[in-house]
């Protein structure tokens, strides 16, 4: 039965249709860093097939508002070439683990002008055909506000005023029907107090 | 008197549910190439679709937050109205019920004023309005109406 289930399996992923075969490759969509700082540009992939021994990464970068791009790492035949001569040279370092499907690089002591698109392509062969992916470095001198803070406080305001509208209403309810209450009492124990005296100077 | 309660009862649903697709669904723009949301861009190509998230902006962030809060008010409302229909004395009003039903409508308006705003900002040029966002203006007059219903409407036996 096992062996039966283990040669179905295995048949089945022999016949995986072509367009699932396609690699995926993940980065962010958007870094931020301060100037000064260090980043690290994450990128891996998703494929069908075993990481072979030939898997390549490589990082291009587009500078904002440039159209060429130009090659700044390349990861092949198990040895990593970072870039010596251009905008990165001595602040580029491989913090990748490519057997793990790793690709990330760290950018050291950023720059305004490292501002600009970081496009990462792998090719795990024979899985070669993918769309590469690109994340966007955002250089700062002070932390810029996070997707999502925004949203969160506008919708946590709104809702703790109407909390806050809800608890005055029944404190001011509360409070009114105790003072009615209490000045009701005191009149009632005035009553009490009246009555015995009466009586005495009657009798 | 029972069909009266079953018709606002629809149209308060009606505006809720408008409400959930146009905000989760949320296909506010479309265009040959792709389509864009509040929560994110998608673009087509040979591959199929690649979605990214939507641009950190203050004002993106801020329809978001109007749209779930005109959903979180029309959700209380609708369960205020349940509320009040066992407890309110005879001949009173559902004032709280239409207060929370015009409020989420005024939400819906302000989300779809603001977007329509700062779209040329956001989206590509030729891109058109979507579904969603057409569902979102819907919504509005439909929340609109049945709060003021809400609030005029008397409680008889």
């Amino acid at each position: 039965m096992l062996t039966f289930l283990a040669l179905a399996s295995v048949l089945l992923l022999g016949i995986v249709p072509e367009r699932s075969q396609a690699i995926v490759i993940y980065t962010g969509w958007e870094r931020h860093g301060l100037v000064g700082s260090d980043i690290r540009l994450s990128c891996s992939f998703f494929s069908w097939r075993w990481t072979s021994e030939d898997v390549t990464f490589s990082w291009t970068y587009r500078p904002d508002g440039s159209r060429d791009s130009i090659s700044i790492f390349h990861y092949t035949g198990g040895v990593p070439y970072v870039d010596n001569k251009g905008p990165f040279r001595d602040r580029l370092e491989f913090v990748g683990n490519p057997g793990r499907r790793d690709g990330s690089i760290l950018i050291k002591n950023l720059d305004f002008s490292d501002n600009g698109t970081f496009t990462c392509d792998a090719k795990n062969p024979p899985d070669i055909v993918g769309r590469p992916s690109s994340v966007r470095v955002l250089v700062f001198e002070t932390v810029p506000i996070q997707a999502g803070v925004i949203t969160g406080a506008i919708i946590g305001v709104v809702l703790g005023l109407l909390v806050l509208i809800v608890v005055i209403y029944y404190l001011m309810r509360f409070l009114v029907a105790r003072r009615v209450f209490s000045l009701s009492v005191s009149k009632h124990g005035k009553k009490k107090k009246e009555g015995p005296q009466q009586r005495q100077i009657k009798v | 008197m029972l069909l009266l309660l079953l018709g606002i009862i629809f149209l308060h649903v009606a505006a809720l549910v408008l409400l959930f697709v146009s905000t989760i669904v949320s296909v506010w723009v479309s265009g040959d190439a792709g389509s864009s949301d509040l929560w994110r861009n998608c673009t087509t190509d040979s591959l199929g679709p690649d979605c990214n998230p939507a641009s950190t902006g203050e004002w993106i962030q801020a329809v978001q937050a109007v749209m779930i809060l005109s959903i979180i008010f029309s959700c209380l409302s609708l369960v205020l109205f349940f509320c009040q229909l066992f407890t309110l004395q005879k001949g009173g009003r559902f004032f709280l019920t239409g207060t929370f039903q015009i409020l989420a409508s005024l939400f819906v308006m302000s989300g779809t004023i603001i977007y329509t705003v700062m779209s040329p900002e956001w989206v590509n040029g030729n891109y058109s309005f979507g579904y969603s966002y057409i569902l979102a203006w819907v919504a509005f007059p439909l929340a609109l109406v049945s709060g003021l219903i809400y609030v005029i409407l008397r409680k008889r036996e």
